[in-house]
């Protein structure tokens, strides 16, 4: 087990690595880009850039200045665009918002998925079966860009219920659409990913053998069957995460809600390519450690993937 | 009274092709501490026979027809009267020892499952009487191994592992569906020899399912052959081996390898097992046997006495005399 | 006594023959007969054909390009750019007056467009890359597939979206930036299956009857590989219209005058409170139904294909 946990630690740093030299360089090859100075920028955004990055330096500098400044002490740089405002500023006024709701809607998403899935394989064509199949064949074709005007229109236009956007300290009222339209899809998917893997392990042989064994159904898929027929689902949670963190760009577009998606769509309407950046470095490490806790969940799992 | 009597019983399953008869009013008996092996090619419905006595059909079949275990009907039990059946009264082996155990579950814990549930003993008890089980049936080191994943144990471990847990609530009959199809040779006398052990020693009754005729002759009482989900020859295996009496039964006899006669090419039977889905009326063996006449076609033959033995039917339209 | 009546069993046994002779057909005739037995693909199949012909058709009769400003509306939107054939606005218009019905097929082409390129893209880059580190095997496979590790944990979206900054965004930019990014899944499944296939006893009776490899990538391999990436590439293709969808929906996609679904989608959310819920709901139709389709059609395949199912 420890050997896995250092094996995937030792993939997981030089992922990150690549992932900042990759948009360093990019950044730096952008025609106009910032760093050959030959674009107007207000003279007090030049100075924060030279003294963040030392233009002037050979190309690998930059990118150690970089790299280390981020390790040392987390910094991400000044912004390209606003004289006052750094990286860091902007993570730090719209990241709590985006984890608040976006947490719910992966707590969400896992929460009614999995349950629903479970079910839907152990009632298999029953009318909950049916629904959470024909939930998530519709779900399938509702990402949150669609979702997010159809709540609207129901929620605040028809019945008037919930305020149509705003954060306000991220109350219920503000949160319910941004959250519902986010988890929605994702919400159908592990369902329909459960539900598969959790009829194949119920037809698998070992069920039949622990059923053989006179146990009750209940132990059967509990103790028997629960185990297995989560690993696709907890594969998957990879992906949705990154979904949901990039989803929220959407939502924070349609709703307001002022997380770090806003911030990154204007960055990259302006080109404000610290900002850019340094959102894709922090969303970036952040996937890589979520991949590495599910990877470690799931090796703790199957047994078959010790060494 | 015997302790299994089954009578007339059938398996429908319905698919999106049609319904499928796996198997067609199967009746035989066992005795206490006799073994029967049933023998038959793969489809020939010898597995859902048992699967439909243990209540493990797959959702889309059905049994019909009666399966009395000491006097007590046991087909169409549901929930807590079966699970009192199962294990405890009547415990299976199944084929194949690498997907048959939990892979996510610890030996430990899927031995002392059986005994917590069946027996109410606590969990340290449990784990002590599965240790021991697993001495019995000769585990090297079995109080460590015990807590082992069964993907560390080799095949013909983990099918010891699986005859140590059918056998902890000491049933009086064990199913064993082809518990060897899936074994290398030698460690195939190995687990037959342990079955043996096992009954002198409990007095279990076994019922062997393989199409190996070669693992029957030394290791069961009766036996009892099937093709198409039908009964065709069964008796004891001595009157079956000396003297068979039906052709398919003649067919699989000679179509067994020996040391001891050199042939040419193996000897097989032409043809292949039926199709399920559209099963002729008649004798399901009317296309692959060259003693077919008209009446195969249309009548199955019902099962009777053959000879002077009276535990030795067949159902075959042909006389016994013109086998040859 | 032994009085065969060899015509009657002949016949059970052609009809036994039959049987088996059904079962024997070959995986395409088999795989497309269960296809056609899946209702909902077939139908999906029909209706993403009316959806396409219509993109290239619907032109003929528009009254209105999809640049063209209706002055008379401009202004008045919510009461006369309402859908109606008297101005030749089916769609209606909107919220700078332009025609909506023309606006929907150029965005229907576009968002099409980028489904099938990227997915071309992937499925090709994907197939190749997989295929080789599979069939290759040993230290060339664990590198490649450690770079495809490397490249799965980047969220992809961010990389796009940066991409589209620093290369200025076109269609092109987006087809190639998608395309890039989407092939990665492609080859890791690619992979998994060339392996599966290549130690398989057929591959290996080839082998040992001395047939060249390049034969048994061409025979045994590439044929064997196609029913995944059949199904797969299905996939894929709603998969890149959902990202196209998203980044136009934030601004970041195809910029004006081109539009896609994703854009018009976000123009039309932007406008539902003014009444002027067409201006969303027509692009949503068109979006929905066509993933729909394409949904039933990828279920459809996999079906079909799948020879787990078997």
């Amino acid at each position: 087990m420890l050997n896995y946990v250092i094996k995937r630690v030792g993939l997981a740093i030089p992922t990150m690595l690549i992932l900042i030299v990759f948009s360093f360089l990019l950044m730096h090859s952008a025609p106009g880009g910032p760093f050959t100075s030959e674009r107007p920028l207000p003279p007090q955004v030049l100075a924060n850039i030279e003294a963040k990055y030392g233009l002037n330096q050979p190309l690998w500098r930059q990118i150690i200045n970089y790299i280390w400044g981020i390790l040392t002490e987390f910094d991400l740089g000044p912004s390209f665009r606003y004289k006052d405002r750094t990286v860091n500023d902007i993570i730090e006024q719209g990241f709590p918002i985006t984890i608040k709701y976006g947490g719910w809607a992966f707590i969400f998403a896992v929460g009614i998925g999995v349950p629903l899935g479970i079910i839907a394989a152990v009632r298999q064509n029953t009318w909950i079966d049916y629904f959470a199949v024909g939930f998530s064949i519709g779900a399938a074709v509702l990402p949150n860009f669609v979702m997010a005007p159809l709540l609207v229109i129901v929620f605040t236009l028809w019945l008037g219920w919930l305020p149509g956007g705003g954060w306000n300290g991220g109350d219920f009222q503000h949160m319910v659409m941004p959250v519902i339209a986010l988890s929605t899809s994702y919400m159908a998917s592990i369902a329909r990913i459960t539900r598969s893997s959790m009829l194949e392990v119920l037809n698998s042989n070992f069920i039949r053998t622990a059923r053989a064994k006179g146990l009750p159904e209940h132990v059967v898929i509990l103790r028997h069957a629960l185990k297995p027929a989560m690993l696709p689902m907890i594969s998957y949670l990879g992906p949705a995460f990154v979904g949901i963190i990039t989803g929220s760009f959407i939502i924070d577009l349609y709703f307001g809600t002022g997380g770090i998606g806003i911030h990154f769509v204007n960055a990259a309407l302006n080109r404000d390519y610290s900002v850019i950046m340094g959102l894709t470095v922090l969303v970036g490490s952040l996937t890589i450690a979520f991949n590495l806790i599910v990877d470690l969940i799931y090796a703790w799992i199957d047994p078959k993937i010790r060494y | 009274m015997s302790l299994l009597e089954v009578k007339n019983l059938s398996v429908e399953f319905s698919t999106p092709d049609g319904t499928v008869r796996a198997v067609n009013n199967v009746s035989f008996n066992l005795e206490e501490g006799k073994t029967l092996a049933i023998v038959g090619e793969s489809g020939s419905g010898k597995s859902q026979t048992v699967f439909a006595m243990m209540g493990l059909l797959a959702t889309n079949g059905t049994a019909t027809g009666s399966v009395k275990f000491e006097g007590a009907e046991v087909l169409g039990l549901k929930g807590d009267a079966l699970n009192a059946i199962r294990a405890q009264k009547i415990a299976m082996v199944f084929q194949d020892p690498m997907t048959s155990l939990n892979p996510y579950m610890r030996i430990s814990d899927q031995m002392a499952e059986v005994l917590i549930h069946h027996n109410g003993i606590s969990k340290y008890e449990a784990i002590k009487q599965s240790v021991r089980m697993l001495d019995a049936v000769k585990i090297p080191e079995a109080k460590n191994r015990i807590r082992m994943y069964p993907h560390e144990f080799s095949g013909g471990m983990r099918q010891r592992v699986m005859i140590a847990m059918s056998l902890l609530c000491q049933p009086k009959l064990l199913i064993a569906d082809e518990p060897t199809t899936a074994l290398d040779v030698t460690v195939q006398a190995q687990i037959m020899r342990l079955l043996a052990d096992i009954q002198k020693e409990l007095g279990t009754a076994i019922i062997l399912i393989t199409h190996d005729l070669g693992v029957v002759a030394g290791n069961s009482d009766d036996t009892l052959v099937m093709y198409g989900g039908q009964v065709m020859e069964v008796g004891t295996t001595e009157a079956v081996y000396a003297t068979p009496t039906h052709p398919y039964t003649q067919g699989l006899m000679s179509a067994v390898p020996r040391v001891d006669v050199v042939l040419d090419v193996l000897v097989t039977i032409p043809g292949n097992p039926p199709n399920m889905m559209n099963m002729p009326a008649g004798c399901p063996f009317t296309p692959r046997c060259r003693f077919a006449i008209d009446k195969c076609v249309e009548t199955m033959p019902e099962l009777v006495k053959t000879g002077g033995d009276s535990s030795h039917l067949r159902a075959c339209n042909v006389a016994v005399e013109d086998l040859v | 006594m032994l009085v065969l009546n060899k015509v009657k069993i002949q016949e059970m046994a052609d009809n036994i023959a039959e049987m088996d002779a059904v079962k024997g057909r070959s995986l395409w005739t088999d795989a497309r007969r269960r296809f056609m037995q899946n209702k909902a693909a077939t139908a999906s199949v029909f209706v993403l054909t009316l959806i396409v012909l219509f993109s290239f058709i619907g032109p003929y009769f528009a009254v209105w390009t999809n640049e063209q400003i209706d002055w008379a509306v401009l202004g008045r939107v919510a009461e006369l750019g309402q859908p109606s054939f008297a101005n030749g606005h089916f769609f209606g218009t909107d919220s700078l007056g332009r025609d909506l019905y023309s606006r929907v097929i150029q965005g229907t082409r576009i968002s099409l467009s980028v489904g099938f390129v990227g997915a071309t893209v992937a499925v090709i880059i994907g197939t190749l890359y997989g295929a080789i580190a599979g069939y290759v095997g040993g230290r060339v496979d664990q590198f490649m597939m450690r770079i495809v590790d490397i490249l799965m944990a980047i969220p992809g979206m961010f990389v796009l979206i940066l991409m589209l900054v620093v290369f200025g965004r076109s269609i092109l930019m987006l087809f190639i930036a998608i395309g890039l990014l989407a092939w990665l899944d492609m080859s890791r499944i690619v992979r998994g299956q060339t392996l599966s296939i290549k130690n398989k006893e057929f591959v290996e009776a080839a082998r040992a009857t001395g047939v060249k490899n390049s034969k048994i990538i061409t025979r045994h391999i590439v044929p064997n590989l196609l029913g995944v990436v059949v199904v797969y590439a299905s996939l894929l293709v709603p998969g890149m219209i959902l990202i196209e969808s998203s980044i136009s929906f934030l601004g970041l996609g195809v910029q004006e005058p081109s539009t896609s679904w994703g854009a018009l989608i976000s123009d039309g959310a932007k406008t539902i409170r003014y009444d002027t819920e067409w201006q969303l709901l027509f692009p949503l139709a068109f979006f929905v139904t066509s993933l729909f389709c394409f949904y039933f059609i990828g279920d459809g395949l996999r079906d079909a294909l799948d020879p787990k199912d078997r």
